[in-house]
């Protein structure tokens, strides 16, 4: 035991196991963010002063104010509510050819790759992009934003359905097939069954989802709460915006609580 | 087993007859519902205007085309406003919800009946309230520009990436933690050698998702002044310089399409 003494310190183990990825990541981080900060031009003084008013800002925020604008907030939470339950339904409806489309295993070439370019280019663009094209078709009004959710659905729907129908379990498939069930048998009872509970689980989601984004179509027209949202800012009546947000976030809330009581029940 | 008698014969059925009512019954609300809904919308619906909707969009798209391929040199520096505003929010959002993700946590939290509810409301309110409801509040605070974006996002980033984080936490694997504090650590060292290495893949994870989300919001928050392709995006659209909101839409599709492609790459390295 006459060796050169051997260095028995543990080390953690690093994140990135290739010294030269982990290093080229450190350096290539630090770059991005002196290039970043270096081009971002910050007008100190003006966040300076936002400061001050920043508080005043919070400050009119409290108490909101739920009564005066009562009749408008109703409204508008209403209105963006419907919007809410109908472009869920037609958009889970319309995404459920286009996912099957775009699950490899069930069709053609042609049709998947269409099926595809679907959800891609729906993914693509916010909601807000698409409701401003809509505003510009249809005019103002619920039904340009109730179409821009749908197709936002669509893309989101299809994108997560056609994964689970790639991802299930090709045995029980193959058995329901193996009884001569025609191709619509075969769907309803050996693909429909593995896919159900978690879709309805992203349903629910993506009533959730419609839900929030139903408060900035209205920025552009689109219709909704969004729309009540930005008068109030515009008017500086910040009492009457904190309602609208606290509203928005309670329902949000509320439907995160059903949604996880019903999947519980599906399952 | 749900069997219906006929006559002689026994018929297999999928369900049994008072599960069958009641999912019937469940359709039969939901399409109420529906019916009901759309005709509160098509109450305030304007049809002559959608009737119409398909010459206008003939008319839009010829206006739209050739895009004006020119315009693209005045993006560069826009785009690059976009990448900033979606890296460094994500990223401020990351600094802030590991510390409320913790305290989330059942397991890690330092309360539950004090400081539980007070994370799990940051995180609810922050992903109940739109990156771009956001911006709008913040750039009547700090006026407008890249940084009420970066805000903005970040803002909207902290509940999303801390719910995700703090389920991580959750479920975490304890016997790990067990061994780590048999061997005599400190609740910092669990911290660091027992809980935070299980949740390291998770973290990775969250950041490159919730990236690849956030470019695609940073391109709409220059509609309310918030610096970004928005901005241009904006002042095309209020100018009817409808060439060069074809290019900026081309911008946006082969933007996101890049990053997702990173995010792909990405993801694909850790797991």
């Amino acid at each position: 035991m006459n060796g050169a003494p051997v260095d028995r310190h543990w080390r953690r183990p690093p994140f990135i196991a290739n010294p030269l990825l982990r290093w080229s990541l450190f350096v290539g981080a630090g770059v991005y963010l002196a290039l970043a900060f270096g081009t971002i031009d910050v007008d100190w003084p003006r966040i300076a002063d936002g400061v001050p008013r920043g508080q005043r800002f919070i400050a009119s925020f409290f108490p909101p104010d739920f009564t005066s604008r009562a009749g408008e907030i109703f409204e508008g939470i209403y209105e963006s509510l419907w919007m809410t339950v109908t472009s869920t339904v037609v958009g889970i409806a319309l995404s459920i050819p286009v996912g099957l489309g775009a699950a490899r295993n069930l069709s053609p070439r042609v049709v998947y790759l269409a099926c595809r370019a679907i959800v891609a280019v729906s993914r693509t663009f916010p909601e807000v992009i698409l409701a401003i094209f809509f505003v510009k078709l249809f005019g103002f009004g619920p039904f340009a934003g109730f179409l821009a959710l749908s197709l936002a659905t669509v893309g989101f729907y299809g994108k997560l359905l056609a994964e689970d129908i790639e991802d299930m379990d090709p045995v029980q498939a193959e058995a329901v097939r193996a009884t001569g069930a025609s191709w619509w048998q075969w769907l309803v009872y050996a693909v429909l069954p593995q896919v159900l509970p978690r879709m309805i689980g992203l349903g629910l989601y993506r009533f959730d989802i419609n839900f929030r984004e139903s408060a900035v179509v209205g920025i552009v027209g689109g219709g909704g709460i969004g729309a009540t949202l930005l008068t109030a800012f515009d008017r500086y009546e910040f009492d009457s915006a904190a309602a609208i947000l606290l509203i928005i976030i309670g329902i949000v809330m509320a439907v995160e609580y059903t949604s996880g009581f019903v999947r519980k029940w599906v399952q | 087993m749900a069997v219906r008698q006929q006559g002689e014969l026994k018929v297999w059925q999928r369900r049994e007859r008072g599960k069958q009512f009641a999912i019937w019954g469940a359709w039969l609300a939901g399409v109420a519902v529906f019916a009901y809904c759309w005709r509160l919308i098509s109450e305030k619906t304007i049809w002559m205007f959608v009737t119409d909707a398909p010459r206008q969009a003939v008319d839009l798209a010829e206006r739209m085309v050739p895009p004006k391929w020119e315009y693209m040199a005045k993006l560069w520096l826009p785009l690059w406003d976009t990448l900033n505003i979606a890296t460094l929010g994500t990223v401020m959002a990351l600094i802030i919800a590991v510390p409320v993700a913790f305290c989330a946590a059942r397991n890690t939290t330092p309360s539950v009946i004090f400081v539980r509810p007070v994370a799990l409301f940051i995180i609810v309110s922050s992903r109940s309230i739109n990156s771009l409801v956001w911006a709008l509040m913040l750039v009547t605070i700090i006026g407008p520009g890249v940084v009420a974006g970066i805000l903005a996002i970040g803002f909207r980033s902290i509940g999303f990436c801390a719910k995700l984080l703090y389920e991580a936490i959750e479920e975490i694997d304890e016997k790990q933690v067990e061994a780590v504090t048999a061997t005599g650590a400190a609740g910092g060292q669990v911290l660091a050698f027992g809980i935070v290495p299980q949740i390291m893949p998770a973290f990775a994870g969250i950041s490159i998702f919730r990236w690849d989300i956030n470019i695609r919001e940073s391109t709409v928050l220059g509609l309310v002044g918030a610096g970004g392709i928005g901005l241009q995006l904006d002042a095309s659209i209020s100018t009817l310089a409808w060439t060069q909101v074809s290019v900026i839409l081309l911008a946006i599709l082969a933007t996101v399409i890049v990053s997702e492609w990173v995010s792909a790459k990405v993801r694909h390295a850790i797991i």
